[in-house]
């Protein structure tokens, strides 16, 4: 019964979508205030269907109902009930729903928070965003049906694969898709912009709280993937260029970019264009990466089931509608042009420079993800090449150090005309800092580590001179006036300082740990242990745990040092429904490093361990973290809040950062 | 004029990337078919990987029955996946062959320690160059060689109970049925 109800709901949903979509694109052409009010109403009835889909297909993995073919597939009855609920969104149908549900919060939002906004805009932004969520729901209800019945209903189900049993995994995709998804939101405000032919500062500042919102949410879901896979993957890597991670490495990279361009547009009127194309290109790379985990394009980890007819539906649809969004910029845009003219030495001159470094970031992943295709299509399958980290050490990283170094320039920088010899005056102690940091990084990560050595002084120096920002502004009056000033400080200014400093303290974990990580193996039996990285590590135990769904060979370790004297418990478990092995690495996590334990197989008496020391790896995610935060902190800004009306405009902030 | 024609640039763009991208979708990268089918194996001999041996592995050793040629690297998170499973094939006595692909010095033979030794002989190829011969597009990759040393299937990506069952072991079935 629930299965149907949900089903009912998607079709609805699906029709509503259609409808507003309609409403929406011709009431914003006809003026009719009837009609965009009926865009607005089904915007929010189609969230209420979509997650009254989504809730049934909820209910239907936690009883488990069995009868239902995707929870038979992707849920055993001793799977711990947390697990079953994430198998919810862990398969492709699932997932899928998973997705529309979040472009539907988004349309809601904009249907909410629109009203003060030009309403034609608003009402042609939500016919757009339903056009999108109409293909999608279409897909799902066609080809990916999450509520088919089997008949008769098996005892028990397959299981979750044991990978994805885990609590970093039950929040990963609902936040990548937050911010995958939330892109969409950019998307129709551009395309509606577009198809007015007007793009002015009020557009700018109410296009800004999306890209935030998705942004901030991107950056967590990206940070979270990556120390999942740190722990459960048990080797100890952290980012692997994965076809999918790189998946959603693009739309943060060009995300990146359109946030900063987008400020150029708000406060000085330039960049429309740019600003406009930046919109589109960043969702198309969401659906890009949508069509590589669901089209078996590519071999990743991450794939879900490969499905070449699923492939061209979704290929079909990223064609259309960026396609369309392109030919509309192709023939809008042109006259949307201002003729501002940048001084070389300012601000905005700093924010385009970034603009162009992320974009050619984007670049080189997208090159590096897709040439293995292009290769091998063009040479009609004779040659087949991979492309692995060597090619992005050498690509990526070389474009990213020069954009770290002009960060903590960026926020110093005047509006409209600057100079360079001025603006380092400003960084005068910064500068200083990273002089310092350069020779203890030359120090302690060993001359030949070039690269390395200058992203640790890179990101030094951007913590360094985003705290500087906040000195300056502090310092500027007088001490008198200093306690005053800490107070009057704006989210905004917070949010940059933040945003910045995390980058810089995730560049000094990158190159930390990529400089100076070292590991050994060692066979242990009880009472043995081994010196490693200024520790011993004495065998203190090894047993089988029997978990809720998989029985695990446990090893206890007892790890002794200087200021260390702590337990590390690592666990080989089976999962017999799958028949498959996962890893849980033990991990002692510290400011300055992680000590990395993983254990191997059984060798007579002894077990097998392997050990890696990462200093400051734990920097990578809290580097992360902390972006999130200075984004999530910025939508709090009254300047933005002003675009968006009062009413309700918090609960915006709480949805971005969950 | 051609200011205006500028701004189409990226509808062009796309045109072209779309049309790559669904002639990619034509081929399935799990199963992608070797030039080698029904080919002898190119020569080759190996250093060893495991420590206080003095022979690798070498085409030689691939004839007299049909076997697995698997493509393994330390770094590579599908052989991961797969490893457990080969394991425990190997205790069924599928015989199965190691090529330790673009691994730096030592690296191979921990990971042998660390998760079990599946293989009859395990070779080395450091720089990759017997990967190029065999084709290898990525690791982890799954060669099937006939008891004349021809091959006769390739498999792309982790070895699962399902895929064993459904791909591996019928055609493996199949050879030893020929003799």
């Amino acid at each position: 019964m629930i299965a149907e109800i949900g089903h009912l709901a998607l079709i609805l949903a699906f029709l509503l979508a259609l409808v507003q979509a309609a409403m929406g694109l011709s009431g914003g052409a006809r003026r009719d205030s009837r009609l965009m009010a009926g865009a607005r109403a089904s915007a929010l009835f189609q969230l209420l269907f979509v997650a009254m889909a989504f809730v049934a297909l909820a209910i239907c993995y936690l009883i488990p109902d069995f009868s239902v073919a995707l929870v038979q597939q992707h849920s055993h009855s001793t799977q711990p009930w947390p697990y079953r609920l994430a198998a919810t969104w862990g398969s492709h149908e699932g997932s899928l729903l998973l997705w529309v549900l979040i472009l539907a919060i988004y349309g809601a939002a904009a249907a909410l928070f629109g009203r003060r906004l030009r309403p034609t805009l608003v009402s042609r932004m939500l016919g757009v965003q339903a056009l999108i969520a109409a293909a999608f729901l279409g897909f799902a209800l066609f080809t990916s049906n999450p509520f088919l019945r089997l008949h008769p209903a098996p005892l028990d189900g397959a299981e979750l694969n044991p990978l994805l049993q885990d609590p970093g995994l039950v929040l990963h995709p609902p936040l990548l898709y937050l911010g995958y998804v939330g892109f969409s939101a950019a998307f129709s405000l551009a395309a509606a912009a577009l198809i007015e032919g007007r793009a002015d500062m009020a557009f700018a500042r109410w296009l800004r709280p999306w890209i935030i919102a998705a942004w901030s949410a991107l950056t967590l879901g990206i940070a979270l993937g990556s120390w999942w896979a740190y722990y459960e993957l048990g080797w100890g890597g952290w980012w692997f260029w994965d076809p999918v991670e790189n998946a959603s490495l693009m739309p943060w990279l060009a995300g990146t970019a359109l946030l900063h361009s987008a400020i150029v547009l708000e406060k000085r009127g330039a960049l429309i264009s740019w600003t406009l194309l930046l919109s589109i290109l960043t969702f198309s790379l969401s659906l890009l990466g949508t069509f590589l985990v669901r089209s078996g394009v590519l071999t990743s980890v991450h794939a879900f089931a490969v499905d070449p007819a699923r492939g061209t539906a979704i290929l079909g649809f990223t064609v259309l509608a960026t396609g369309a969004a392109l030919a509309l910029y192709g023939w809008r845009a042109p006259s949307m042009q201002t003729g501002a003219v940048f001084s070389p030495v300012s601000r905005e001159a700093g924010l385009a420079l970034n603009n162009l470094f992320l974009m050619a970031a984007t670049a080189t992943v997208f090159l590096g993800t897709f040439y293995p295709v292009f290769v091998e299509v063009l040479s009609q399958g004779q040659d087949r090449i991979s492309v692995g980290p060597p090619y992005y050490a050498i690509t990526f990283v070389p474009l990213v150090l020069p954009l770290l170094a002009i960060v903590a320039y960026g926020p110093m920088l005047n509006w409209k005309r600057d100079s360079l010899k001025a603006v380092t005056g400003r960084l005068k102690w910064p500068l200083l800092i990273a002089a310092l940091a350069l020779v203890v990084a030359i120090f302690t990560l060993g001359p030949s580590h070039v690269l390395q050595i200058l992203g640790a002084t890179l990101g030094v120096w951007l913590i360094a001179g985003s705290a500087w920002v906040l000195v300056r502004r502090w310092t500027a009056a007088g001490r008198d006036e200093i306690g005053w000033r800490i107070r009057k400080t704006p989210p905004a200014v917070w949010a940059l300082c933040l945003a910045h400093a995390g980058l810089g303290m995730t560049a000094l974990g990158i190159a930390s740990v990529t400089a100076l990580e070292t590991e050994t193996v060692a066979t242990l039996t009880p009472g043995q242990s081994v010196d490693f990285a200024g520790r011993r590590m004495t065998l203190t135990g090894a047993e089988i745990v029997e978990g809720p769904n998989y029985r695990a060979e446990r090893v206890i370790l007892h790890a002794t040092g200087p200021g260390v004297n702590r337990e590390i418990i690592s666990e080989r478990r089976f999962y017999p429904v799958t028949g498959t092995w996962t890893t849980e690495a033990g991990i002692d996590l510290t400011p300055l490093g992680a000590y990395y334990v993983s254990v191997g197989e059984r060798r007579g008496d002894g077990v097998v361990i392997r050990a890696w020391n990462h200093p400051m790896v734990g920097w990578i995610w809290w580097g992360g973290l902390v972006m999130a935060f200075g984004g999530a902190l910025s939508l709090a800004d009254r300047r933005l809040r002003l675009a968006a009306p009062a009413p309700r405009a918090p609960a915006k902030t709480a949805e971005a950062a969950p | 004029m051609i200011r205006r024609l500028m701004f189409f640039v990226p509808v062009v763009a796309l045109a072209v990337l779309a049309g790559l991208l669904w002639l990619g979708l034509g081929r399935d990268p799990e199963a992608l078919p070797s030039t080698l089918i029904d080919r002898p194996l190119p020569a080759f001999e190996l250093a060893p990987v495991r420590t206080g041996e003095d022979h690798g592995l070498a085409t030689t050793d691939l004839t007299g029955r049909p076997m697995l040629l698997n493509v393994f690297a330390s770094w590579c998170v599908g052989c991961r996946l797969e490893h457990p499973f080969l394991m425990e094939l190997a205790g069924r006595g599928v015989v199965i062959q190691g090529l330790d692909w673009k691994d730096p010095p030592g690296a191979g033979a921990a990971w042998l320690a660390e998760h079990g030794d599946p293989y009859a002989r395990v070779g080395d190829d450091p720089d990759g160059r017997t990967g190029i011969d065999l084709g290898v597009s990525g690791a982890p990759e799954t060669f099937i060689v006939d008891a004349r040393g021809r091959v006769r299937h390739r498999h792309v990506g982790p070895i699962t109970p399902e895929v064993w069952e459904t791909e591996l072991r019928p055609i493996l079935q199949r050879l030893e049925a020929e003799g």
